[in-house]
């Protein structure tokens, strides 16, 4: 960081202002807070309308909506933060830390991140519009298929379906620019010196994710491509009456939809080493062994697909080697796991808010890998299947696993990216009352799914009452702490306690030896890795 | 500070076109919708038809003319010298992760057709007549529906077809592909040797041969649909059929577009042996679409 960097930094720093800045911007970091604004603001969409849901299941029998516009809701709730708030999340932190972490220039295809971002907006319009307009008499809402598009239902739908098909098409091209991206950035833009094995674990984790993007969301695409065909121009695809068939769709679905899972979570068992290193002040223990699991997770995601439709009808070999495939998949995560806990381990650890949530995010997401190994079972799937025992376990390493982990990688990363500390008592607040408030929730949801009860059902028996009562007092205590998440984030940004270069004690990596925050070039001349 | 420029990555000034682009997608998609909109319900949305499709084509005037412009920008950087190695290695890749996606696309309507041939359609033949409503399936492919008819709309039967025959037609399709293949790898070698005849003349072989391509392929369908009963209608052969040489034929138009750039490119001198990643980058694109037929023509056509 010479003299020289300084007067690029001045030259190249005449970007427009106010709102053709967002618009036009090349520069990672401003692409990595849209994609981190447009999430929180998706995600607290998608949050209040499965509010609506869990008022509607307060008590039994239907009170505040019809059962239609309940299915649109849980539908669109699914598609909100899976595709705009968790992905957009993961994301962001991408266009914001690789660069940083590799000690590149910026992303390797700068003009194509925005065209990525600028996806998003659209995507979230196409979501939402059909409830917008079905309030002026036009179409009858958004897609009441859940967000799996299954036909034959979403083959008779409405315009919803259409809307939906469509958003997934723009948000499918969107992650798959920003994976070519994030692949080249990391394969032709590390530091010198940085070789593969020397990358950051955050780096490894989206590398992985970005493969399964590329190899994965086009299916997707074409899937409800067909679907599409099937719908207007008179295919068979899913319809027996020409040979096709509606269970190839789950096939095609789930595909991607597995994957998918691991795209959500890769990126955060990525950061979250590096969270436990950090506050922990010793080295990330088994360093190989995270990588070399994460590729093994990578790969076997993409093969075990169909566990997703066990009671749909397969021969018993197929349901056999999806069952086994996928209880495989419980090794790496048990090496990750193992890891995570011996990184931790005569560590000299404390608690600030990155690492309570680490911590948290460590034991509610091995609870969701572990309900989600009993649903590998073929035997016992069929009991579980299609009830709020899965509900809950996908919430766990959702919730938990996914957004829970983000939180933690945005406390953590919040000072550096402000250049202010967020309001540390606040933030041990909102993870006391987000990790409680998510127990409260799903916890009951395991019982009354056990029980019986099924998913996406305005409506359920009397004995499920108490239990439904419990989880929607959870998810209104859950989502209005929300809020306080939120406030600390915009009064982080807005100002406070100046923040170290460092941030915390135990930092380590590039990111941790630039200003906080960053200059809008970081580095124009890379470091060199020893 | 000679070698620090050498080492500045190019980061280029803002841009406003990704962002018309993708409102300029938003029209054309919801366009689209607005313009197949069925009723529902008892509710008309046929309303919606007209002001749909102005959306559609406002929103693809949009799209085409941010991609003229986008692409503008390019060369105008990439003959202004902004691109170095290290600019044309991170195309490099991206290209081969964008092929590599779009491989991906492909696989899966290959897919859909293996497990129709393969699984759905024998499963429907074995099914007692008893237990299902679409009886006397054929454990055949193509496979011709319920008793020898597909059924449509309202369960009405659709005309019976034949199949599309892998002589003739498509024959002179892969030969036209084949020899396009080695008509730009032959125009490459002239680039390589900075013979520009070579060059241009290799190019506007392969121009030549991608519009040769499409012609035939349009005399294909129309054979297909107004002689054969081959339609998109026509259950699982014919959805499998016409979307899969329907995507491939799309992907070949927008091939011969490229072309059609990259050999005004190369009248203009626009390439040098060593610098001309845009020509690579659109012969690779070529060769995939290339293989991608070689798959059609053995999976859809011959076997």
């Amino acid at each position: 960081m010479s003299t020289t960097t300084v007067a690029h930094h001045e030259e190249h720093s005449d970007h427009p202002t106010g709102i053709m800045r967002w618009l036009t911007t090349t520069n990672h970091k401003d692409i990595g807070t849209m994609y981190l604004t447009f999430s929180l603001i998706m995600f607290l969409v998608g949050g209040s309308m499965i509010l609506g849901i869990r008022a509607e299941l307060f008590k039994p029998g239907l009170q505040l909506m019809n059962p239609d516009f309940f299915n649109q809701l849980i539908g669109v709730h699914a598609l909100i933060m899976i595709f705009a708030a968790l992905m957009p999340a993961a994301t962001g932190f991408a266009n914001w830390m690789i660069p940083l972490q590799i000690g590149a220039p910026d992303m390797a295809l700068p003009r194509l991140n925005n065209w990525g971002f600028w996806l998003l907006p659209p995507s979230a319009i196409l979501l939402t519009l059909p409830f917008t307009l079905a309030l002026f008499g036009i179409g009858d809402g958004a897609l009441a298929t859940g967000w799996t598009f299954y036909p034959p239902l979403s083959v008779q739908g409405g315009i919803g379906v259409d809307f939906a098909i469509f958003a997934v098409h723009l948000l499918g091209i969107s992650s798959v620019m920003g994976s070519i991206n994030i692949i080249v950035t990391l394969f032709n833009m590390r530091a010198p010196g940085m070789t593969l094995m020397k990358m950051p674990m955050f780096a490894w984790g989206w590398l992985i994710t970005a493969f399964l993007l590329v190899a994965t969301i086009p299916v997707l695409a074409g899937a409800v491509t067909m679907l599409l065909t099937d719908r207007h121009f008179g295919t068979h695809f899913f319809d027996a009456a020409g040979g096709g068939d509606p269970i190839m769709f789950q096939h095609l679905f789930w595909f991607f939809g597995h994957p998918e899972v691991y795209i959500l979570l890769l990126p955060v068992w990525g950061f979250i080493p590096q969270i436990l290193q950090t506050f922990s002040r010793k080295p990330m223990y088994g360093y190989k062994a995270q990588v070399y699991s994460l590729w093994a997770i990578g790969a076997l995601a993409v093969v075990v697909w169909a566990h997703h439709f066990f009671t749909a009808g397969m021969p018993v070999p197929a349901l056999l080697y999806f069952m086994y495939s996928t209880m495989a998949i419980s090794l790496p995560l048990a090496v990750l796991f193992f890891c995570w806990i011996k990184t931790m381990w005569k560590g000299s650890m404390t608690f600030e808010t990155p690492m309570l949530f680490a911590v948290g995010w460590i034991i509610l997401f091995g609870i969701g890998g572990l309900t989600g190994l009993v649903l590998a079972d073929v035997a016992a799937d069929a009991q579980y299947h299609n009830s709020y025992f899965v509900v809950a376990h996908f919430h766990y390493t959702l919730f938990a696993g996914g957004i829970m982990g983000i939180m933690a990688g945005v406390y953590y990363w919040l000072p550096k990216m402000t250049g202010h500390m967020y309001n540390e008592k606040l933030g041990k607040l909102h993870f006391w009352l987000t990790a409680i408030s998510f127990n409260v929730t799903f916890i009951p949801q395991f019982f009354v799914g056990l029980a019986g009860m099924p998913r996406r059902i305005p409506d359920y028996a009397l004995q499920f009452a108490e239990f439904n009562m419990i989880s929607t007092i959870g998810a209104f205590i859950l989502g209005l702490s929300q809020l306080l998440f939120v406030y600390n984030i915009i009064s982080c940004a807005r100002g406070g306690q100046k923040a170290t270069d460092k941030v915390w004690e135990g930092a380590e990596g590039l990111e941790w030896t630039l200003p906080s925050p960053p200059p809008y070039h970081s580095f124009n001349e890379q470091p060199v890795i020893k | 500070m000679a070698t620090h420029s050498e080492n500045q990555y190019f980061v280029p000034h803002g841009s406003i076109y990704p962002s018309i682009l993708s409102a300029g997608l938003l029209s054309m998609a919801s366009g689209f919708i607005f313009s197949v909109a069925t009723d529902r319900g008892g509710k008309s949305l046929a309303y919606l038809e007209g002001p749909g499709h102005w959306m559609m084509y406002f929103g693809l005037a949009v799209v085409v003319f941010m991609m003229f412009k986008w692409l503008g920008t390019v060369i105008t950087e990439s003959m202004t010298g902004k691109y170095k190695s290290w600019e044309d290695k991170s195309f490099r890749w991206g290209m081969v992760v964008f092929i590599a996606s779009e491989v991906a696309f492909f696989s899966a309507f290959f897919g859909a057709l293996f497990y129709m041939r393969v699984l759905s359609v024998p499963d429907l033949a074995s099914y007692a007549p008893d237990i299902t409503p679409y009886k006397d399936f054929l454990a055949v492919w193509p496979s011709q529906g319920p008793g020898g008819h597909v059924l449509g709309a309202e369960y009405t039967p659709n005309p019976a077809f034949k199949p599309m025959h892998w002589s003739g037609l498509p024959l002179i399709n892969t030969i036209l592909l084949l020899t396009s293949g080695a008509t730009i790898t032959w125009a490459h070698w002239g680039l390589i040797k900075n013979n520009r005849t070579q060059l241009i003349i290799g190019m506007f072989l392969t121009v030549a041969l991608g519009i040769a391509f499409l012609i035939c392929q349009g005399m294909e369908y129309h054979h297909a649909y107004t002689e054969m009963g081959l339609t998109l209608g026509s259950g699982a052969y014919g959805a499998t059929f016409f979307m899969l040489t329907g995507f491939h034929g799309f992907h070949v138009t927008i091939g011969t577009i490229m072309l059609i750039v990259i050999l005004l490119r190369c009248m203009k001198g626009h390439f040098t042996p060593e610098h001309h990643f845009g020509f690579e980058g659109v012969a690779w694109y070529w060769h995939f679409v290339d293989v991608v037929w070689l798959g059609l023509f053995i999976f859809v056509y011959m076997l």
